[in-house]
Order: C-alpha cells, then structure tokens, then sequence
C-alpha cells in the first residue's frame, strides 16, 4: 500500500530525474559515424575537454561563483544582522532587500539592461554628473561578467537574508545577554556566539548558493548571450548553447554530465547537513 | 548604541540602493514617451504622468495570453502537485514499509538534481512522448517535488494520530483519511508549499524558453524576453518598464499583501 502511495510522485522522479542522468550519461558516451552508427566511446568527452570554450565557461562558472557567494552571504548577513530586531524602520528596509527574489531574472535583467546602457542609461546618466565618461558595461569583456554578477548579488542577497534572520532568531537572547553582562563586546559577542550558532545555517545557505550558481543563467541569455567574446559564457549557457543553438547533443549531454557530477560531489558533502538543515530551519 | 545607529544609517543607504532599480521602473513606465529621451534615466518623477506606456506594452505583447499559459502552467503545477506530495508525505510520515528511508534519500535526491541541470535528457525525454511545445511538457519535470514530500511529511507528523484513528475504526482507507482528515489539518503546510511552487514557476525561464516552440504556448517570462529584444531595438525603455511592471506585479502585491506567509514560506524552503 505505500508503495501504491509513492508510485505517482515515483513515477515523474523516474522519468525526470533518475532516467535523465541515465540517459544522458548513455548519450555522452556515444558517438556517430558518418553512416549513423553509433559505437561506445570517449569521443564526445574528448571534444568537451580541448573545446576553449568550454574551459573558458567552466572558468567563467567558478568566477561567477566566488563573485557572487562571496559578497552576497556577507550583505546578507550584514542586512540579518542589522536588521534583526523589528521597528517600523527595519521591516521596511527588510521588504526592500527582500523584494528581488519575487521578480523573475528575466524581469531584473530587462531592468539591467537600461541601467547598464552605454551613455544614456541610468548608471552612467548618474556617474556622469561625477564627471565619469561613457562605459559599456555588457560590452567590455573586462567589465560584462562583473555586471552580471552584479545582478545576480542583488538577486539572492535578500533570499539568503531571510535565512540569516529565521537563523538569527534562534538564538537564544539570555546567551547574548548574559555575555554581555560578563563584558563582552559586540564583537566578541558575534565571533564567540552568534557565529557558531549561525553554522548550520550558513552552511545551509551555502548549498543553496552553489546551486543558485550552477542554474541561474537567464539574464546571461537575454542580456549578453554569454559574449562578448565568451567572457560571460557559463556552464549552463555553454550547455543551452550546444544544445539549443548548435544542435550539438553529443557534447551538451558530456558538459551536463560534468555538471552533474558536480552536483553528487557538492550533495554527498551536505545531504545529510541539507536535511538537518532543513530539520533546523522548521 | 552608537554602532548601532552607524550600521542602520548605512544599512538605509545599502537599502536606497537595492531600490533603485523598482524605482526607475515606476518611474519611467509612468512617464510619457515623447518626453526628452535623456531624461529617461532620472529617478525623479516629475509630470505630466501618462498611462500611455501600460497601454503600448499591452498592445505590443501578448500579455493576456502570457499571463494565462502562466496561470495555467502554475495552477496545473501545484494541483499535481497536491496530489503527489500528498500520497508520499502520508507515506513516509505514517507507513513502515521496507526500504523507507531508502526512499526517502532518493526522494531528497531531487533537492539536488534540479531540473534545470537536466534540460537536455529532458527535452529529448519530451520529444519521446510527443509533449515538446506543449505546457503539459513544461510541467512535468516538477510534478513530482521533494521539497513538497518532505513539508508534507513534517506537517504530518505534527498532526496527532488520534485524528485519524476514529476514521480507521470506521474502516476508511488511507485515501480517505487523507483527503478528510489529514488535508483539512495540513492547511498551512499546503498553503506554504503552495507560495513557493507559484513564486517559482511564475519566474522560471530556462526550461520553458527550451520545451516550447510556438508562440502561442509562451509564459510571461519568455515573452517578456522577446518583447524586451523588440522594444529595446526601438529604446522604448518606457515601454519595457512597463512590461516588466506586468510580469512582476502580480507577486510583488502578493508579497506586500502577505508578507509574514511569504517570508516563513521561503524560509521553510531554500530548495523548490
């Protein structure tokens, strides 16, 4: 009878999530004859590994993740920390930094796109008055993966901060205090305390981060098309790409494969930490 | 007390910042066309304030379409969803069965594997069973979630067994337990799951952008897309402010409105 149960949902994780890995596995290890014969082979792999650019979105993907985990758990952080007790003032100013993770990324990058025009657009309409000349954000190679990752950080910064701010109300409050009746700074009070009752969640967070890393890409498709001259290309454009716009299965399904591989690495660290984590946030 | 009215000033200023991009699009989607194009930029509104740019957008785009597809592909979603999540919540919360927490980590497994990493073996998957273009297509690979089996199994457990215990004398089977005594008590883990399904499905891109070919099977955030392409081309930012007004409207109000839901229910999640 449980089984009877489970079978519906059962039946959609087999067919797209359990078979998907399968078969795309199968797919990256065949290859094509001319004659369309398909044979057992590594060919596919070896094309991804001396294709630039994949290496080049691969590079892309762990820039993209250090630029953005980085200042975005911080603010997060910062903003939970800041904001945790409420006033009228900081429950403003929490819905504020909050309202980003309501709108598609597709809809923030429609925003983007016209603070990012070169010249008229809203941030050199501004820099402007500070005497700074025309940039083109989107169109540099040295500057299009930092816009982007600018706003992927205004993105998530305010979904990662609800997580601190539930974390943070965990605490309980007689430890800050009776730390503080013993003398102990602010500081000291966040590195000794608040830090290491945090750890769960942060780790959490972190997860949930690395995530967000490997699957946000559609401002990347509406706004840059992963150029110019591949600086924004990351491992899921390169992936929509080859499969999307190259018809190319055979190495889309060997970068997926990677991509997945990352991911059982990534979850046999922090399954059992992702459900206490969840056990934690309830 | 000093440090703290430091870290609110430059918290207020941090905040002003985030805003600004809201801003604008209230701004410009209310400022008439024909107005300076330089001034398309300021932050300042200043009249003569003109609907004129909601009506263009709405001419332009297919938006009562979009806005159906996505209403259909989100309700379609999360009503398989109930059902699913549902059964293998009960399961795991109440039944013993060899295998179970087996199971159960491959369930969680899903946590993992998002859909959007499987785009390729999915499409080819879609094909197969002749649901490429079709939003039935877009919607399966979430009609199964993890994320929902685990809230269900929580909100289960903390329903006191006695509940169910009058109705299995009677002789009602799990199904009706189910459906009339657990589900009517489960309410607000079912109204959590469903704040972050929506939230979710109302903004994907990716998978839709791929499973979908014509016209007229577009959600809001594909159509968004191209007619963003399409305004930008003319630097119709007014129009473009507009538009994304009206994709993004619809859960920023739901937001405001329901804040405290919101808020627990993100929190809840972290994973869809």
């Amino acid at each position: 009878m449980a089984y009877g149960l489970l079978a519906p949902s059962g039946l959609f994780l087999l067919a797209f999530t359990y078979w998907p890995v399968i078969r795309v596995t199968i797919t990256s290890v065949s290859e094509h004859d001319f004659g369309g014969a398909s044979r057992w082979g590594p060919g596919n792999y070896a094309r991804l590994f001396a294709d630039p650019h994949f290496g080049r979105a691969v590079w892309n993907n762990v820039v993209f993740a250090g630029g953005t985990i980085v200042p975005s758990l911080v603010m997060a952080l910062g903003f939970a920390l800041g904001l945790s007790e409420t006033t009228r003032l900081t429950a403003t100013l929490r819905t504020v930094i909050a309202l980003p993770l309501l709108i598609p990324l597709v809809a923030a990058a429609s925003l983007f796109i016209f603070i990012f025009l070169p010249g008229a657009g809203l941030l050199d309409y501004y820099l402007g008055r500070f005497g700074l000349s025309e940039t083109n954000w989107l169109g540099d190679p040295s500057l299009a993966l930092g816009s982007i990752i600018a706003i992927t950080v205004w993105k998530n910064t305010g979904y990662y901060m609800l997580f601190f701010l539930a974390g943070l109300a965990g605490i309980p409050q007689d430890l800050l205090d009776a730390a503080k009746i013993d003398g102990a700074g602010p500081v000291q009070r966040f590195r000794h305390i608040t830090l290491p009752l945090l750890a769960p969640t942060v780790a959490f967070v972190l997860v949930i981060a690395l995530l967000n890393v490997l699957t946000q890409v559609d401002h990347v498709i509406v706004m840059t098309q992963g150029g110019p001259s591949d600086s924004t290309a990351l491992l899921l454009f390169y992936i929509y790409q080859q499969a999307h716009q190259n018809y190319d299965i055979g190495l889309a399904s060997a970068a997926t494969v990677v991509s997945v591989a990352f991911l059982f690495a990534v979850s046999a660290m922090s399954l059992r930490r992702l459900e206490r984590g969840i056990h934690y946030e309830t | 007390m000093k440090l703290k009215h430091w870290s609110l000033l430059l918290l207020s200023a941090l905040a002003l910042l985030w805003a600004i991009p809201f801003a604008w699009m209230a701004v410009a989607s209310l400022r008439p066309g024909d107005a300076g194009a330089m001034d398309i930029a300021s932050l300042f509104p200043s009249g003569p304030f003109s609907l004129a740019n909601f009506t263009e957008a709405w001419q332009s785009g297919h938006f009562p379409l979009w806005y159906l597809n996505t209403v259909l592909l989100c309700g379609g979603i999360l009503a398989v969803q109930c059902v699913t999540i549902s059964l293998a919540g009960y399961a795991f919360a109440r039944l013993r069965f060899p295998g179970r927490d087996l199971l159960f980590y491959g369930f969680l497994l899903q946590l993992m594997l998002v859909p959007p990493i499987l785009i390729v073996p999915n499409m080819q998957t879609l094909v197969a069973l002749h649901l490429y273009d079709t939003l039935a297509g877009v919607a399966a690979p979430y009609c199964a979630s993890a994320f929902g089996v685990f809230l269900m199994r929580q909100t289960f457990r903390t329903i006191p067994r006695e509940y169910e215990e009058a109705a299995l004398v009677d002789g009602a089977s799990p199904l009706r337990i189910i459906v009339s005594v657990l589900l009517p008590l489960a309410r607000p883990g079912l109204a959590a799951f469903a704040i972050v399904s929506v939230t979710s499905h109302w903004n994907e891109f990716l998978w839709p952008l791929m499973a979908t070919s014509s016209p007229r099977n577009q959600v809001l955030t594909v159509g968004l897309a191209s007619f963003t392409s399409g305004a930008e081309a003319g630097s119709e930012w007014g129009v473009i402010a507009a538009g994304t007004f009206f994709v993004a409207a619809p859960l920023l109000v739901g937001f405001m409105l329901f804040q405290r839901h919101f808020v627990s229910s993100f929190t809840f999640s972290g994973i869809k």
